[in-house]
């Protein structure tokens, strides 16, 4: 029994079950960050004092970190191009910068984390801090986890690319989806957190 | 997606490389603007703008939602309404309130 | 559980060989939605009976208070009822804990995971859905996710006791049951979230050839709306869980507002947090999971009435629209939840507003099922029985929400037991009946076998009847002041006085209820193994789970050959021929 459609797109809807899947995930996250940035409004609103965030936080390390996420959606979508061209040897050159660039990432996060630690400086601190700890420590979970399907994909997932190619390459496509929308995620964080 | 010919896909490559220049400019503009200490509400507007311009870019491009199904655009509309809503109708109970 | 090995057809797309999946693939880790359909289902009755025991345990409480509780009162625990007599705490933790069993891990479950699970794929001539690991995910979320809220009761301090609805700052302070109600709601989120991108992209993709989305069953249209219902609403519910779970484990205060004193001291918190940013969070999912509550009922009702109406549902069309335009409204009335909270008259006439709308779709879905009715050939099965039922017992309900959505009328009502009777009444006698209608209806094809006609009878007249007696007393209650979750059920409130007297009434017919499962519960366990056997369609129904699979469906991709659908979903006494009916894939 082989379920439809997982490669090639069903030809009313032009999609592949997958591609609708992941757009439908994605539709989910926004409300998921949408919520937040809800919660972050309205005790913004609501609140008798709320520092700037650049008063607060390192713009300059945090800028560097949107640099290395947005260099890792293109270094994502160069991955999913050298596929498509049949290039498995680029992919794997451009998916592994991906990976790296997202550990970068974490790293430069938890740099940030620890130097408010050292300072004392905990969610319980106030709503700033709380809210600064949680939209980020979410998104940075959505980046461990981007992390976690590419290194299976690059390891014991990329057999795939010799048995069915084309499935392959449309499981490179749901993650490179996944890993943009966490891009842009934080290309809203970024300043919402860090420069008003 | 697949049937694309190895010309298209070049193409889209060279779009790709456009787009990232795109990104790491507006994002220099980002924090640049900041440091101009608008007053809260311009300060919000123009990086909220920015910002949907570089998010706009990476759903288009790199998402390539410019040339997606309509199924896929409908889910999205659908999605961003609500989202709209969350933001808005509680702030509104907020601004109109008893007491 | 009787899949049928016998019809393994060679599976997995290779050669036509027998495939033998070992035990635990087969039933345990499986991915076949016919079994996890089935696994939702057991599980799910399961935590309705629960669920319904701990309501019955606090019904003897109102009944009886202050007396030892009768049989299980020594295995209470002294914690929680020393003598069996019921402390005010567990109390609260009973009630807290009721309402969330039932609506997440019980009708839910029971309506997408084991209903939609089976049924869907079935109904639109597809093998499986589309992402069969998925859906064994979902379940083994849902499954730790239930086990998690049950353990709570062992805890010290009990289980969640802040009421479903966990509003803060009452939950943020709350004992550390509250703390694994959170990490429980998270495991059935994200099942929930698995489930519902699984349902959608099935219902647009795997649809058989020939199946437009005008010839959908109900039931099928119900699924889809309800999934973008479970898509879009749940996540805000998972942000506001995190929250709560920061504040509660982190010491943050993103509800605890500034300078809160309990038990005489002031809290050693930041404060500056909004308590009301979590009702509107939680009633951002909490509203449209009513639907998620009554829609595939609807569903279930709509093919059981067609079927033994011998006719077409009158009014497809508008039915459709109105359950998608329903879906799309119920984003946008959360805050009728809200009308007590100090918001002002223009937000609360918005919600108003929308609220009122609302109704609409709902009276256009009731109305089109009770005019189906009419001219037809009904035939009095259980199924039907129940299935008729639902129709005024949803329409008390719905009748009572009214005064409920408008804001002035609220004022009086909010928080009495009118809200618990309105409510209940469209989820007990409403939803669940229709999930018996759909056991007793589907029944045959998921076993081959027939249950008993005449126990299915005795179930459903005492269970009718008993509905009715618990909750209509509660209108009237309500109407006199009796605000709900209280402990004593109003014993100490002068204006309850000349309205407790129900509270000794409605708990015997609470235990009446109970009585009135015995006959379903046997007639399910009886039938499964001596039921008289049956063909694949023996309602003569016109879907395409009764005429193009067997019963029970093949054990691995359902159809002996994927059917091609010529035709509606209701073709009963068709003009153009004499049969019965037409199949939905009748040779054109």
């Amino acid at each position: 029994m082989q379920i439809p459609y997982t490669v090639e797109p069903r030809p009313d809807t032009g999609l592949y079950n997958a591609k609708l899947g992941v757009w439908l995930f994605l539709a989910s996250e926004v409300m998921l960050f949408g919520a937040l940035f809800s919660a972050l409004i309205l005790l913004r609103t609501g609140a008798t004092s709320w520092p700037h965030g650049y008063e607060v936080l390192n713009v300059p390390l945090a800028t560097i970190n949107t640099m290395v996420l947005i260099t890792s959606s293109v270094s994502m979508v160069m991955s999913w191009a050298a596929l498509r061209l049949g290039d498995f040897g680029k992919y794997r050159k451009w998916m592994g910068l991906t990976f790296l660039l997202g550990l970068v990432f974490m790293v430069i996060k938890t740099m940030e984390y620890a130097a408010k630690f050292e300072h004392h400086l905990y969610p319980s601190h106030d709503n700033f801090m709380a809210t600064y700890f949680t939209l980020t420590g979410l998104h940075g979970l959505h980046v461990l986890g981007g992390m976690i399907v590419i290194a299976y994909l690059l390891g014991p997932g990329s057999k795939m690319w010799r048995t069915e190619p084309e499935r392959y390459t449309n499981r490179v496509e749901v993650i490179g989806l996944y890993w943009h929308f966490v891009d842009l995620v934080w290309i809203f964080l970024f300043p919402t957190l860090y420069l008003l | 997606m697949s049937g694309h010919s190895v010309e298209e896909i070049r193409r889209e490559t060279r779009v790709y490389v456009l787009v990232f220049v795109a990104l790491a400019v507006l994002t220099l503009v980002t924090v640049g603007v900041s440091y101009l200490h608008l007053s809260f509400g311009a300060a919000v507007g123009l990086a909220l703008f920015i910002a949907s311009i570089k998010g706009s870019l990476v759903a288009a491009f790199f998402m390539h939602l410019i040339s997606e199904r309509r199924l896929v655009y409908a889910v999205l509309i659908l999605t961003v309404i609500f989202f709209v809503a969350l933001i808005l109708l509680p702030l509104g109970g907020y601004h109109d309130r008893l007491g | 559980m009787s899949a049928s090995e016998e019809q393994a057809v060679g599976a997995e797309g290779h050669a036509a060989e027998h495939h033998e999946l070992p035990f635990w693939q087969r039933y345990i880790f499986s991915q076949d939605h016919k079994v996890i359909g089935l696994q939702y289902a057991f599980t799910a009755l399961c935590f309705l009976l629960f669920g319904f025991c701990l309501m019955l345990i606090m019904r003897w409480q109102l009944a009886f208070p202050g007396r030892p509780v009768p049989i299980i009162g020594g295995l209470l625990g002294s914690a929680n009822a020393p003598g069996g007599i019921m402390l005010p705490e567990f109390y609260n933790q009973l009630g807290a804990m009721h309402g969330t069993i039932m609506v997440f891990l019980a009708v839910v479950p029971l309506l997408v995971g084991a209903y939609g699970n089976y049924l869907v794929p079935l109904q639109i001539g597809a093998p499986d859905m589309a992402f069969p690991k998925l859906n064994m995910a979902s379940y083994w979320c849902y499954l730790p996710g239930g086990l998690i809220m049950l353990a709570s009761f062992f805890v010290p301090g009990g289980a969640a006791n802040s009421g479903w609805t966990s509003y803060p700052p009452l939950s943020n302070i709350a004992t550390s049951g509250q703390t694994w109600w959170l990490v429980g709601m998270v495991f059935l989120i994200t099942s929930s979230l698995l489930g519902s991108v699984n349902f959608i992209v099935t219902i647009f993709q795997l649809r058989a050839e020939g199946l437009d989305f005008m010839r959908l069953p109900m039931f099928v249209w119900s699924q889809l709306v309800t999934s973008f219902l479970l898509l879009l609403a749940f996540p805000p519910l998972e942000a506001a869980g995190i929250l709560q779970l920061m504040d509660r484990v982190a010491g943050t205060s993103f509800f605890m507002p500034s300078g809160l004193v309990v038990s005489g001291e002031v809290l050693e918190v930041a404060g500056g947090g909004n308590p009301l940013l979590w009702q509107h969070l939680f009633w951002f999912l909490a509203h449209p999971e009513v639907y998620v509550l009554i829609l595939p009922a609807m569903g279930i009702v709509a093919e059981i009435i067609a079927n033994n109406t011998r006719k077409p549902l009158w009014g497809y069309r508008p039915m459709v629209y109105s359950a998608v335009f329903l879906g799309f409204m119920s984003f946008i009335v959360w805050a009728h939840h809200m009308f007590l909270t100090g918001m002002g008259t223009a937000i609360s006439s918005f919600f108003q507003t929308t609220t009122m709308i609302i109704s609409v779709p709902s009276v256009v879905i009731l109305s089109a099922l009770l005019i189906s009715l009419w001219g037809g050939s009904i035939r009095f099965n259980t199924p039907m029985l129940f299935a008729l039922a639902f129709l005024p017992m949803f329409g008390i309900g719905g009748l009572t929400g009214l005064p409920l959505g408008l804001a002035p009328s609220d004022i009086h009502l909010h928080d009495t037991y009118y809200v618990i009777g309105h409510f209940h009444y469209v989820v007990a006698p409403g939803t669940i009946f229709a999930i018996f209608a759909g056991i007793y209806y589907w029944f045959p094809k998921i076993t081959g076998r027939q249950m008993s006609e005449r126990l299915g009878k005795l179930h459903f007249w005492p269970s009718l009847i008993f509905m009715n007696g618990i909750f209509m007393p509660m209108f009237v209650q309500g109407l006199a002041g009796v605000s709900r979750r209280l402990y004593d059920g109003g014993a100490q409130y002068s204006h309850a006085q000349g309205v407790l007297h129900w509270n000794a009434f409605m708990s015997m017919s609470a235990f009446g209820l109970l009585v009135a499962q015995i006959p379903f519960i046997i007639n399910l366990f009886v039938s499964i193994r001596w039921g008289v056997k049956v063909g694949s369609n023996p309602w003569d129904a016109t879907t395409l789970e009764w005429v193009a699979a067997p019963s029970p469906p093949v054990a691995h991709g359902n159809f002996p050959e994927l059917p091609v659908v010529t035709r509606g979903p209701y073709e009963y006494s068709p003009p153009e021929s004499d049969e019965s009916f037409l199949p939905q894939n009748a040779v054109a």
